[in-house]
């Protein structure tokens, strides 16, 4: 589903990100990817969602090279991939309905089956119910899951997020890392960055772990086959 | 997609940037004011003009030439010209008044007549009146038309009546390239307000455009409801210009009739013609469009999401 191959990000300030990162992720995977602060976890979640270039290296996701997507295939592409962010960037002027249904809108979706989806969206969740509401209105967890909830409503099949736990206490996080689990059960490639281990280790799924933007561990067995001839 | 939810979207960024507007009404109503003032301004300028044309409509049939013959010119020679200059392409009519009726008429109203007996011949001319037609009355075709008699042997010298007829439009004419000039640097200014207002709206709009392009929007997406704000500003201004323009109509209508009744004249103002309407509001619609697709093209490009 994800292949990194040697790909290396260099910041316009001249940090380098990633070095030379190669990793996979099957199809249908729940992958934990953990490191400390500035190793580089954020980073392969950008390079993922086209929010960056790589420097070096090819980012294949999806079947697809990201190198050779022009900047006009770029919408399409990232209507495949669900994003959650730890700041959950919802839209606080509009209703939780329109904050979940954007991702549909976007894509021209008719309206009846856009409500429908966006119903279920929020059932999935637990926020049926709450469609009316600003986010303001909602509590830290909840505005969390509406963010998960705007990441899924289009069925995509890979979802991606970056610390979605880190404003949530432990049993908030616990919560939203089973809600992960149970979009992965159902098909859903899942990738989680994080930094809390303990509750990585709760889920006994593959981890890998970034180090000074070099893959540390999780990732050695499982190298695409061009690498591994090197 | 179906055509159906193309056009569902459609109709949301229509209402949508329609409800922004109408959230912000003052801010809203200034820039339409400055739209509507650059817009109104060459449009008042041409209804100016084109009054100006009118009003002076009559004075077309002044301008006619005078041709005097030189005196040995005989009368059947004269009658052999006036009708050769009937010929010519952009004369209407020719009215030959040969020396004796022109010496009689003078008998008669200078009060001179006593005077006149002591000529032993008549000392006038034979003369040519020619009225040229309508569709060449410019001052142009005035000064061709005295060239081309001038050079006729025959003719002594040619007199252009109302000389300041010419001159009145030559000045109409200065003023159309007035207009032309301020239309576009007016039109300039418009597309740079709306610009800039659009650039504005995108700014405080930043957020909903990171999401929005993270969630797969295309550009074309996030652009949409700007260009309807664009043609919002660009028409709405029009109109408020055209409500400008009628309302300057209006108080300006009771003193010109004033006017040209004390110069004799059934004149009256006339306000835009439906054609002049037109112009306005798809020149008001277009130019909002135009500043908003510039700007929105220039700004949404350069705002990419971040995580």
């Amino acid at each position: 589903m994800i292949v990194f191959d040697r790909v290396a990000k260099r910041y316009p300030n001249g940090r380098e990100a990633l070095a030379g990162v190669s990793l996979r992720v099957h199809p249908g995977e729940m992958v934990f990817l953990t490191g400390k602060s500035g190793a580089g976890k954020s980073t392969v979640l950008k390079l993922i969602a086209l929010l960056e270039r790589p420097t070096r290296g090819a980012v294949i996701v999806n079947g697809k090279n990201t190198n050779a997507l022009r900047a006009w295939q770029i919408p399409r592409f990232r209507r495949q991939i669900g994003v959650v962010f730890q700041d959950h960037k919802l839209l606080a002027d509009r209703p939780v309905y329109d904050n979940v249904a954007l991702p549909l809108v976007v894509a021209d979706t008719p309206l009846r089956e856009i409500d429908k989806r966006v119903r279920a969206a929020l059932d999935q969740v637990g926020l049926l119910g709450k469609e009316r509401m600003s986010p303001l209105e909602l509590s830290v967890g909840e505005q969390q899951r509406v963010g998960i909830a705007r990441a899924v409503v289009s069925k995509p099949p890979l979802l991606i997020a970056d610390e979605p736990t880190g404003n949530l206490d432990h049993d908030l996080a616990l919560e939203v890392m089973k809600l992960f689990k149970r979009f992965q059960e159902v098909g859903v490639t899942v990738v989680v960055a994080t930094h809390d281990l303990e509750l990585v280790r709760q889920f006994g799924q593959r981890e890998i772990t970034l180090e000074n933007g070099h893959v540390h561990g999780g990732a050695a067995d499982d190298l695409p086959s061009v690498v591994a001839q090197r | 997609m179906s055509l159906g939810s193309y056009g569902v979207r459609h109709l949301q960024a229509f209402f949508g940037a329609l409800g922004r507007l109408a959230r912000s009404p003052l801010a809203s109503f200034l820039t339409l004011l400055v739209v509507a003032v650059a817009l109104a301004l060459p449009m008042g300028l041409k209804l100016f003009v084109s009054n100006a044309r009118i009003a002076t409509g009559d004075f077309k049939d002044a301008v006619d030439l005078s041709v005097y013959l030189k005196t040995d010119v005989a009368l059947a020679k004269a009658q052999q010209l006036a009708a050769n200059a009937k010929a010519r392409h952009g004369v209407a009519d020719v009215t030959l008044i040969p020396a004796d009726q022109a010496l009689a008429e003078f008998r008669t109203y200078s009060g001179f007549g006593a005077a006149l007996e002591v000529l032993e011949k008549n000392p006038l001319p034979h003369v040519l009146h020619v009225h040229p037609s309508p569709d060449a009355s410019s001052t142009a075709d005035i000064e061709t038309l005295r060239q081309y008699f001038k050079a006729w042997p025959e003719v002594e010298l040619v007199q252009i009546d109302s000389e300041w007829v010419m001159r009145f439009n030559a000045i109409l004419d200065v003023m159309r390239k007035v207009l032309t000039i301020a239309a576009t640097l007016l039109g300039l200014g418009v597309v740079a307000v709306i610009g800039n207002t659009i650039r504005l709206e995108i700014l405080n709009r930043r957020a909903e455009i990171e999401v929005t392009k993270l969630v797969g929007g295309s550009d074309g997406f996030v652009r949409r409801p700007f260009l309807y704000t664009g043609l919002f500003y660009g028409l709405g201004g029009a109109l408020l210009a055209w409500a400008i323009i009628m309302v300057t109509v209006l108080v300006l209508e009771q003193p010109v009739a004033t006017l040209a009744q004390l110069y004799g004249s059934q004149y009256s103002l006339s306000g835009p013609a439906p054609d002049d309407v037109g112009l306005l509001l798809g020149s008001g619609a277009f130019l909002g469009l135009v500043g908003a697709w510039i700007s929105a093209t220039r700004h949404l490009s350069r705002i990419e999401p971040r995580a």
